[in-house]
């Protein structure tokens, strides 16, 4: 039996940002899942590494019409233009030390192939991307905890999510095992959509409509009849993608019934929002 | 002491009075090397460069000194394949300028990676989509040919020459220099490209973003032009300096006047492309991305509308006004500031190509970030130029480097006597 399916996969999530409290579940149950790197003194946050990290949004007003919203950022694991795989990232390091599987559409990063250049973090707008700038130290009889299916970084190299793509692994490896063609899709979930108390994280297969990610976010297989670039936009009106305008076309989804935060989600120009709000879903 | 060294029939200052000079700067060189050092064995950890300053202090240094390294290849370019002769006058300091330029560019970039003994995978994992590839490929190859066009100006060092074969060598290169030159200039018009490049085809930074030709976006094209336009204009600064601090005439005039003429018909050709390119840029690329332009010039401390302005009028259009016109061309103060201008200008539009791109938010939740480099930032981009002054000081003193030396200087002694 072969291992490796033919029909490709599109990894993906959609985050309910009404369900979202900004407990920090998920950023924390990543670093523990990844063995993500931490200092004594993480105060500096623009030197922290958070592969998912949890922005906090307001709708400007004051009290008492003051809302809130929370809104967790993995890397989007763009597609690129047109969804063909060039992603902002990918297409300008210039060792092919990150790359586009087209099998799972999971954008990857080769921690051994990175010389750290940056480039990358340069050309990615969701600041999804991290750089070592020190080496790794773990509080004492730590590294005893560490997930031994995860490769611990060093410094002066790039990392970032990875949607677990070691959980992806290891699901396959089950499923070959017990002579099954494909995974199932509670076998692989990401460390976060599973740490979530909320349940606002739902991860899947954005290909397979039987997955609960494809039937929430109804991504369109055609081009954008505005931007032919953009490709995956949701069709539920409720859902939309950050920085979507740019074609990069991320495969993390976020919910909201609210307009403001659906609005948040990109730059518009003043007035544009009211037209473009009512094209094609969002 | 080190007379037997020194060109026949040129003057220069004793030896003493030399080596307290290079002592001096070579004190900044040492206070740059150690930060080198702390650097590689502490890490980038010892820069002020966060997560969202990826490219910062450093790739400006590269890019800069890349730009005003210019002249070298365009001087090049005029001298031996457009056969301007004139310019044979100055081509010698132009290519040791490119040259120190060229070496700096690549230790800035040997300190400027996380993993320097990794910087061959550049080369062996090369992904042919990524303008850095082809930077690195064509700065290399270009800094190679510099080299040779560096080689037979060492040799002409009056002991050196002196061997046959070191003398033949010279001459037999000097024969075949339009084929350096020409390769030379192909391969910086691939990497000055490609340097721009790296900015316009970040499609996700919509201050970097341009559209352009075929792969090549507009930033590629205007980086090459804008190198070969102001680069001149470093030269000339550079020879200016020099001829301040030695005292001397170096270049006759209208070696100066001719280069400074050229310099500023491609300034001015190149301010007209920027301007149209800005215009499109800020009235077709950046709203159609959601965007207005004060979105990049407001609501932050720092960059405004004064430096978009800076950078193409007071120093594009007026250094290439200046320059253009034949009365303000030749009067020494006007070129002098026109030069500056220039020199500053083609450095900011690099800085607001890497720093400005850095700085600004393209979520709409994000925030300005601004930075300013850590000390040892400062001193490693100091290097280069200590470096510089040491190089220069040296070929002034012992290379043959520029022709017109003692000719334009005898007719002084002679004037002074009479």
């Amino acid at each position: 039996m072969k291992q490796e399916n033919n029909k490709a996969h599109k990894f993906g999530m959609v985050i309910d940002l009404d369900k979202c409290t900004g407990c920090g579940s998920c950023m924390v149950s990543c670093m523990s899942e990844n063995n993500v790197p931490f200092r004594e003194d993480e105060s500096n946050k623009k030197d922290s590494i958070t592969w998912m990290r949890v922005y906090k949004l307001t709708n400007g007003k004051s009290f008492p019409d003051t809302e809130v919203a929370y809104l967790p950022r993995p890397c989007q694991h763009c597609g690129g233009k047109g969804d063909h795989g060039h992603s902002p990232c990918v297409s300008v390091c210039p060792a092919t030390a990150t790359d586009y599987n087209h099998d799972t559409g999971i954008v990857s990063q080769i921690y051994t192939r990175c010389f750290g250049c940056r480039y990358c973090m340069g050309a990615c707008p969701y600041h999804a991307r991290y750089f070592n700038w020190w080496d790794p130290k773990w509080p004492a009889g730590m590294e005893n905890y560490l997930s031994p299916n995860v490769s611990v970084r060093m410094r002066g190299v790039v990392e970032k999510c990875s949607l677990c793509y070691h959980r992806y692994q290891a699901a396959k490896d089950t499923a070959y095992y017990e002579g099954r063609e494909d995974i199932e899709e509670n076998e692989y979930q990401t460390a976060c959509a599973t740490a979530c108390p909320a349940g606002a994280i739902v991860f899947g297969d954005l290909n397979n409509p039987a997955h609960q990610v494809h039937q929430i976010v109804k991504p369109d297989p055609h081009p954008d009849s505005r931007n032919r670039d953009i490709v995956g936009k949701s069709r539920n009106p409720k859902v939309f993608r950050l920085l979507e305008r740019l074609g990069t076309n991320p495969k993390i989804y976020y919910l909201s019934e609210r307009e403001w935060v659906r609005k948040a989600g990109d730059n518009y120009l003043d007035g544009e929002w009211d037209e473009i709000k009512n094209h094609h879903g969002s | 002491m080190d007379s037997a060294l020194i060109p026949e029939g040129a003057k220069r200052c004793s030896f003493p009075k030399f080596a307290i000079g290079i002592a001096v700067v070579g004190a900044v060189l040492l206070w740059g090397v150690f930060a080198i050092g702390l650097i590689w064995w502490k890490g980038l950890n010892q820069t002020n460069m966060n997560d969202y300053y990826g490219f910062a202090l450093w790739i400006w240094a590269d890019l800069a000194v890349i730009a005003v390294g210019g002249g070298a290849f365009f001087t090049g370019l005029l001298r031996y394949i457009f056969n301007i002769d004139e310019l044979k006058n100055i081509i010698n300091f132009a290519v040791i300028i490119g040259f120190i330029c060229y070496s700096s560019a690549l230790l800035i970039l040997g300190i400027d990676v996380g993993q320097p003994l990794r910087s061959w995978f550049i080369f062996w994992h090369a992904n042919v989509h990524s303008m850095l590839t082809e930077v690195a490929f064509c700065l290399s190859c270009y800094f190679a040919v510099l080299t040779i066009e560096f080689i037979p100006n060492i040799l002409e060092n009056r002991q050196v020459n002196k061997v046959p074969f070191f003398h033949h060598l010279a001459h037999n290169m000097h024969g075949v220099m339009a084929v350096f030159a020409a390769t030379g200039a192909f391969l910086s018009f691939f990497h000055q490209g490609s340097l721009g490049g790296v900015a316009g085809v970040m499609f996700a930074r919509p201050f970097a973003v341009r559209e352009g030709l075929l792969i090549w976006p507009w930033t590629f094209f205007l980086f090459t032009w804008s190198a070969a336009a102001f680069g001149p204009c470093f030269t000339l600064l550079v020879t200016k300096i020099t001829e301040t601090v030695t005292g001397k005439k170096l270049v006759n005039d209208n070696v100066v006047h001719l280069l400074a003429k050229i310099s500023g018909w491609m300034i001015t050709t190149y301010i007209i492309a920027k301007i149209i390119d800005t215009i499109y840029w800020a009235t077709v690329t950046v709203p159609s991305l959601g965007f207005k332009l004060s979105h990049f010039y407001t609501n932050n401390s720092f960059y405004g509308y004064w430096i978009l302005i800076t950078e193409i009028v007071l120093c594009g259009v007026v250094p290439g006004a200046i320059l253009i016109t034949k009365s303000t061309r030749e009067n020494p103060t006007l070129r002098l500031i026109a030069i500056v201008l220039g020199v500053i200008g083609v450095c900011l539009n690099r800085w607001v190509m890497v720093l400005q791109v850095m700085a600004i938010p393209v979520m709409s939740f994000d925030t300005w970030a601004l930075y300013f480099p850590s000390w040892q930032e400062i001193a490693t981009t100091v290097l280069p130029v200590a470096y510089g002054i040491i190089l220069i000081s040296l070929t002034y003193r012992y290379l043959p480097v520029f022709p017109q030396e003692k000719e334009l200087n005898t007719v002084k002694q002679i004037t002074e006597t009479e």
